[in-house]
Parts: structure tokens; C-alpha cells; sequence
């Protein structure tokens, strides 16, 4: 019973005291919403904020440049398949690649703590050039301070990026679909708002690793075969889709919050109801051994290597042959529909043929995974 | 998963759910009382498996959530010392108690820590000899065995900066005080499978003589739960009032003699709050004899106002199975996860909260027979 | 509030008091390492129900197919008797 109480990610907190931020409000759930909602936009407010996707899409002299930050917080530092270099900048590469845009440059800016070993950020750092390599992308600037012992988690990073949108029409205006919401053209055709009723949903692979790979660590947990987190670059299968001329609707990495987390938002955002069928979700065993123990919901649990992709259902077949080529999107597979509904959630279909809604997480997940 | 996969087989399921539709002539409401067979009922959505007059009702089944609220304040009074480390499960953290839960605390400074098992705390306890390392005991019957083996270990090796805030709830009283109320509309019972594994299920015996309700022993996996409905049901239509094993593979009659063992050299049986429910007799356990010493109740003095419920709160209710979360005017309005009034709604196992997660929002009004069996 | 979760001793470590014996848990393959102080009849190649560190049950496998046994036969029978599933 521990397992279940101690790791449940959907563990509400309680009443939230206003006041305060509490772990909760980083986990990527209800709380964060709250947060972003009652304290971000509020002050920040503007018609490419509001989008509230992954990254920004913004028009400079003609060009249409995507660009995002993130930043790292993950603990341990190091854990099997990577570690916060490889996150950090594939990450940052990741929500480029949702907005549909070319990854091109990085910025890191470092937070480290005073008594770090230096061996440690040499690792870290080594990674970030090797992923940042695979990804051809440049990191052209950064920044590092210090801060007291105990003021820090031995490391923290941002890296901020900026991406190109390459697909234009052959008249040079953006693919836009008919029918589309209309928000001027700041905004990227690929983005939650061309969620569409009768779209899919497709994932890129299997889900729950990088979580799992953490959480093996602090729970000193023993594999057989280990679980490797799959953090990893996907703008190689975004490339195949653009290039195979896929009418993407909406790409979304599922990161913290997971896969359920994800589609919560964009059911929420675009007034529809998401219908997934448990039978068809994707996930390892091992990683499923390891979720029954903890007690975990494999639909929260974060991805560092996945996304999700929304197209017509017209092209599901199509898009799958695509992704199925890419070897981070080897195992992509189709798990759902969008469909119209006051309702606004996401419902599941379990394998008894039982159903079930989705929700939003509402508390704190798993603390610092990404 | 062996032992796990197979019980969840969509074929077996319908064939189940098949032989329960063909017997069943009329409405029958069943309780089971275990948070883990609620999760599973309200993840697979069995219900929707079931004929409309099989009536699936959620007992106070979660440890969680029947903890009274003095107990929450007297631990968050613990936390806040300066030398204690308080360590509890997961869940404990998130309820609310007359003004904060050990999670507030947590963000305000406290050293709260969530550990696996008891014997992580006392591993804790060991590491830290300067501290005051206090568990949060909570649980059914099956927990029991861990929390007792925690504090005789504790013993053995003569730990002393190391106690235990008790909490355990047994379930045949809670079961024979929600049968004797003259508002029960419960007919039949599916027994909590992994408290059975423990203690066996020779005390269902009298209680299905005595009040003639069916009580079959039922594992958490939909396949059991949908043969552990079976059962029930058969007996109902066949005018029985019997204690029947579904969950065979686990649970023999006799239960754990070692870990009763254990528990009853650690622990007596005594009276106990339930939250939502009022005091019930010899409904909960406490420590004994030499482990009293562990009692983080006698250690840490502790002055509290008695604790005051929500008005808007009919946890009660709800825990007796007479009414359905939906049917609360504050469900998933004045009252969600995020901002529990009682409870039901503070575990993810508690019946509120487990609907509210998985949406069991639309109204289900199937007819309510009688005491027809009794 | 009672997970426990099935799995496979792989290897068992006395100490030699009961109380004290642990063993090597796999669960679908992930080892924890589990404290046997109230299965003494657990052995090498049985699966047991674990519960907060603890296991609590050994599994009786036979036992675990009675409800598949009985599924079939129930299923024998109906194509038997050309009954029509709801």
C-alpha cells in the first residue's frame, strides 16, 4: 500500500494555502496551470504567450522564428540513459521541433552550487556538446553564477533556443488548413489551436522511461535489463513529417505530466473530448512492472524522447509509415481520437471495456524529473 | 506481470460480466470496503460492465481518510519540532488537518519525509541518533504486520529516538457498525483481500450469521473483482448468507499465523475514531506492554482544540454507501482534491476522490430493493 | 491502501533468525530486495504477494487457475448447450 500513497501521481495536495508555492505547483498539473494563469499571464499577457504552447512562434523581417526556454532541475544529476547535459539541450531542441521549426542555436545559462565537483560539470557539459552535435544545433551563448552550498541542487540549467519555420506554401504564405482559428500570423499552423474534431492522436514510442530511469535511482530499484531514460532528439521524425508534406495539426512533447497531462491541455484548450483505448497505449514491461509497484499511472509519467502528433484521421496510416522510419519515432503507434464535446476531457477506454476519464493531475508528481 | 496480466484479460472479463447479467433477477447493493478494489473499480470502469441492477457501493475503505483530524494536527505538531523527523506514506501528507496537513508543513520547513515501509523510518532513526524519527502508523489490518515488526525491531536493538503515531482501523467492526445501522442498504460484501491475507476470515463468520449478508473475500484485480461480484450475487439470488474465499491464491482461512503473532505481541485491540463514522469499539489497534514506549502519542504531549468537520461534509454518508459522491451538493464544487472539505475526497482511494479523478460523475439511479435476503 | 504486488523470490538471504531472512524480489524485472519475516515457507522460484517491504502471502499458482479452469468450463458448456451470449 506504501507504493501506491507514497508514488501515486495522482496525489492531490490539500487545501492549496495561496500563499505559498508548494512542489505541487512545478509538477505540471492543475497547480501549474493555477500558477501560470493567476500570476504569468496576468502580467505578461499578449496574443503569442497566450497560445500557450510549447514554444513561440514570432515574425521577424519575414522569417517566421520559433523560440522557448526551459529549464533543469532534475535530480540525480545523473541517471541511466543521460543526464541533465542531455536534457538540457534536448529539451530545449524538443520544444523547437513542436512548434515545427528547425533547431538552430542554444543558450545555457548555469546555476551551480558551491562545492560541486568539477568532474560532475565536465560530464554535464560534455553531454550537452554531444547532444547538441546530434541535433546540429550551435551553443552560441551562456551564462554561470554561483550560488552558496545548500542554495542549489548541485546543478541548474536553462538553455533557451531559437528555431526557423521552414514549410511555407509554394505562394510563401504559411500552411494553414481551413476552417482554422484565425489569431493573425504570428501564430504557427502547427499548435494546438488546429486540433480539430475527427483529428488522431498519435504517440512517437513508448512511454514512462525517463521517469522510471529516475525514479530507479532514488528508489534503488534493481532492473534486470535497466531502464534507460529515452531522452532524446525528435526533430528527425518532425523533419520527415514536414517533409513528406503530413498536414500536422499539433506536435507536443510529454514531458512532465505526461502523455495524460498533454492531451488535458489541448482537450481543455480546444473544447473537445480525447478518446484513447488503454489497449492500444504503448508501454514497455518492464516499465509497466515497475509503475505496478509504485504505483504509478503510466499516462503521467514523463517522456524526455516522446511526443505526441494530431493529423486528420485521412492520414494516420500515412504519418505512421513516416514516424516508423525515424528511430526515435520507431515505435510510434496511434492510441486515439479528438472528438467534438462540451465535455472537454480525455477518456479511456480500459482493456475490460470499462470507461474511465483521464483527468488533469492535480498535485504534486514526482518532484524534479525534468 | 504473472499474477497481475492475466486477471485483467478483457475476454475473461466479459464472460464474467456475461454469467453476472444472466443471474441476476433484481437489484442487489454490494459494498466493498478496500480503497485498492474502489481504485480498480473506478480505473477499469467495471462498472459499466455490470447490469444496471448490480449497485457497486464504497465502504470507509481507506485508512487514509478515516484518520481523525486530532490525529493530523497532533502530527503536524510533531513535524514542526525542530528535532523530529516525521516519516509517512505518501498519502498521509495531503490531509488536511484543522488548519494545515503535513504537506504545508513540509513547505514551511518541516522535515517530512515519505518512506516505503516502516522499516525505512526505523533505518532513519538508526542514521539520525540526535533526531526524534516519528512514522506515521497508518493503516488496515494489513499493514499491521510491518508497523509491528518496525517497533519490535526497534526494540530488539534498543532504539530508542524512534516511535510510532498509531492509526491502524480493523474492518469486521466497521463492518458490523455500518450493518447494525437501520439506514444499511448494503446486502452483500466483497472483503478486503489483502486484510483476509493477514488475518484470515474466520470473524466474517458470525457477522454473515448474524445480520445474513453474503461476504465474499475479493482480490483487487478486475478478474477478481467481477468473480468476487459473481459470487455475491449468486448467493443473493439463491437466498444465502455464506463467507466464501474468491481470492484463493492468497488468502487462506487461518490468514498469517506469524504476522498475527507478531501483531498481537505488539499491539492490542481498542476503541477508535473514524472519521466521517463516530467512535467504534474495538475498532482499531494500539501499542502494548513494552512497546508502549514507541507510542509517539505518549512521547510528544500534545495540547489541541477538538477538531471541527466541514458543515457541507456528508462523508458519512457517502462512507456508509448511502449516498454516492455525485450526489453531494459540494463534490467537485466547494469540494476537489485540490481543496478537500472531508475525508473521502483526500486519499485517491477515498470514494470521492476516486471518482472525482476518474469521472464517475453522471447519475446512476437504479431502484434499491429492500432487505429482501434478511 | 493495500497495493501489494506479486512477484518472484529470486534469492533468498538468511540471517539466521527468521525474523531476520530477506530475499530477492522480482517483480516483471525489477528486483527489491523484500523482508520474508512471516512467509517462512517461501523458497526460491515461488512467487509472493508483497505489501510495504514485507511479503505477506505465498502464492498458491493452482489455486490462481481456478477462475481460468472454471471460465473455460463455463465457456464448454454454453457452446455446448448453443446458448447465445448477451
Amino acid at each position: 500500500m506504501a507504493d501506491a500513497k507514497t508514488f501515486n501521481l495522482s496525489c492531490p495536495v490539500p487545501r492549496v494555502a495561496d500563499d505559498r508555492i508548494v512542489l505541487a505547483h512545478g509538477g505540471g498539473g492543475r497547480l501549474t496551470h493555477q500558477l501560470i494563469e493567476k500570476i504569468f499571464i496576468p502580467a505578461f499577457g499578449n496574443p503569442m504567450l497566450e497560445q500557450r504552447h510549447d514554444g513561440a512562434v514570432v515574425p521577424v523581417n519575414g522569417s517566421r522564428l520559433a523560440f522557448t526556454t526551459d529549464s533543469f532541475v532534475v535530480h540525480p544529476l545523473i541517471f541511466p540513459g543521460g543526464n541533465i547535459g542531455d536534457l538540457a539541450v534536448n529539451g530545449t531542441v524538443n520544444d523547437l521541433a513542436m512548434c515545427g521549426a528547425r533547431p538552430l542555436y542554444l543558450s545555457a545559462g548555469f546555476i551551480l552550487e558551491e562545492g560541486l565537483e568539477m568532474e560532475t560539470l565536465r560530464t554535464v557539459v560534455n553531454s550537452m556538446q554531444q547532444a547538441a552535435a546530434n541535433a546540429n544545433v550551435k551553443l552560441v551563448t551562456g551564462d554561470t553564477k554561483v550560488v552558496d552550498k545548500g542554495k542549489g541542487d548541485g546543478i541548474f540549467i536553462n538553455t533557451s533556443g531559437i528555431g526557423v519555420i521552414e514549410k511555407e506554401q509554394p505562394n510563401g504564405m504559411p500552411h494553414v488548413s481551413p476552417g482554422l482559428r484565425d489569431v493573425g500570423t504570428t501564430n504557427a499552423s502547427i499548435s494546438p489551436a488546429s486540433v480539430q474534431p475527427g483529428d488522431v492522436v498519435l504517440v512517437s514510442g513508448d512511454l514512462g522511461r525517463h521517469g522510471i530511469a529516475i525514479l530507479s535511482v532514488r528508489e534503488g530499484l534493481e532492473f534486470e535489463s535497466p531502464i534507460l531514460s529515452d531522452c532524446a532528439n525528435v526533430w528527425p521524425s518532425v523533419e520527415a513529417l514536414l517533409k513528406a508534406g503530413i498536414e500536422i495539426h499539433c506536435l507536443r512533447d510529454l514531458t512532465r505530466g505526461g502523455l495524460a497531462t498533454t492531451l488535458n491541455e489541448i482537450a481543455n484548450d480546444r473544447n473537445v473530448c480525447i478518446k484513447l483505448e488503454e489497449s492500444f497505449i504503448p508501454v514497455n514491461e518492464t516499465v509497466q512492472g515497475a509503475c505496478e509497484i509504485l504505483g504509478l499511472d503510466p499516462l503521467y509519467v514523463a517522456n524526455e524522447g516522446r511526443f505526441a502528433v494530431f493529423v486528420p484521421a485521412a492520414q494516420s496510416d500515412a504519418t505512421l509509415e513516416v514516424m516508423k522510419k525515424v528511430e526515435v519515432s520507431q515505435g510510434a503507434v496511434r492510441v486515439g481520437e479528438v472528438e467534438e464535446s462540451p465535455v472537454r476531457t480525455v477518456v479511456l477506454q480500459s482493456r475490460i471495456g470499462g470507461n474511465r476519464v483521464v483527468d488533469m493531475l492535480s498535485g504534486e508528481q514526482l518532484p524534479r524529473i525534468c | 506481470m504473472k499474477f497481475v496480466s492475466e486477471y485483467r484479460d478483457p475476454k475473461a472479463a466479459e464472460q464474467l460480466a456475461a454469467a453476472i447479467r444472466k443471474k441476476v433477477t433484481r437489484p442487489w447493493t454490494i459494498m466493498e470496503i478496500c480503497g485498492g478494489q474502489t481504485h480498480t473499480i473506478v480505473k477499469s470502469g467495471l462498472e459499466d460492465l455490470l447490469p444496471k441492477e448490480v449497485v457497486l457501493v464504497h465502504g470507509p475503505g481507506c485508512p487514509v481518510c478515516v484518520t481523525p483530524i486530532e490525529l493530523i494536527d497532533k502530527a503536524v505538531a510533531i513535524a514542526k519540532r525542530p528535532d523530529a523527523i516525521f516519516c509517512s506514506f505518501g498519502d498521509m501528507l495531503r490531509v488536511p488537518g484543522s488548519s494545515k496537513s503535513l504537506f504545508d508543513a513540509k513547505a514551511e520547513g518541516a522535515d517530512v519525509r515519505i518512506v516505503y515501509s516502516p522499516l525505512d523510518a526505523l533505518k532513519l532513526a538508526k542514521q539520525n541518533p540526535d533526531k526524534q524519527v516519528v512514522f506515521f502508523a497508518v493503516g488496515f489490518e494489513t499493514t499491521a504486520p510491518a508497523n509491528a515488526m518496525a517497533a519490535w525491531q526497534a526494540d530488539h536493538e534498543g532504539i530508542e529516538n524512534f516511535s510510532l503515531l498509531v492509526s491502524h482501523v480493523l474492518v469486521p467492526p466497521a463492518m458490523e457498525a455500518l450493518l447494525s445501522s437501520k439506514n444499511c442498504v448494503v446486502l452483500g460484501f466483497l472483503a478486503a483481500g489483502h486484510v483476509c491475507t493477514i488475518m484470515g476470515f474466520e470473524e466474517y463468520f458470525p457477522i454473515a450469521e448474524k445480520y445474513k449478508v453474503p461476504i465474499v473475500v475479493t482480490g483487487f484485480e478486475p478478474l477478481d473483482l467481477l468473480e468476487g461480484i459473481y459470487m455475491v450475487i449468486c448467493q443473493l439470488e439463491d437466498g444465502r448468507h455464506q463467507v466464501e474465499n474468491q481470492y484463493v491464491r492468497a488468502v487462506r482461512r487461518e490468514g498469517n499465523r506469524p504476522a498475527q503473532k507478531t501483531i498481537a505481541e505488539v499491539f492490542e485491540v481498542s476503541p477508535r475514531q473514524w472519521r466521517g463514522l463516530g467512535e467504534i469499539p474495538a475498532s482499531g489497534f494500539q501499542l502494548k506492554g513494552r512497546f508502549q514506549k514507541y507510542d509517539a502519542n505518549r512521547r510528544f504531549p500534545f495540547e489541541g482544540a477538538p477538531a471541527q468537520e466541514s458543515p457541507d461534509c456528508i462523508s458519512g454518508l457517502i462512507l456508509q454507501g448511502l449516498k454516492k459522491p455525485h450526489e453531494c451538493g459540494a463534490f467537485g464544487v466547494k469540494c476537489t482534491p485540490e481543496n478537500p472539505l472531508g475525508a473521502p475526497m483526500v486519499s485517491s482511494e477515498g470514494a470521492c476522490a476516486a471518482y472525482y479523478h476518474y469521472g464517475r460523475r453522471q447519475n446512476i439511479q437504479p431502484e434499491l430493493s429492500g432487505p429482501a435476503s434478511r | 491502501m493495500c497495493l501489494a504486488v506479486p512477484g518472484k523470490v529470486v534469492e533468498i538471504m538468511d540471517a539466521g533468525d527468521l525474523v531476520f531472512r530477506r530475499a530477492k524480489v522480482d517483480f516483471g524485472g525489477i528486483k527489491k530486495d523484500i523482508s520474508l519475516a512471516y512467509t517462512p515457507e517461501a523458497e526460491v522460484g515461488k512467487y509472493v504477494l508483497v505489501h510495504v517491504g514485507f511479503a505477506i502471502s505465498v502464492i498458491d499458482e493452482e489455486e490462481a487457475q481456478r477462475v481460468f479452469e472454471y471460465l473455460k468450463q463455463m465457456g464448454n458448456i454454453e457452446e455446448e448447450l448453443g446458448e447465445v451470449r448477451q
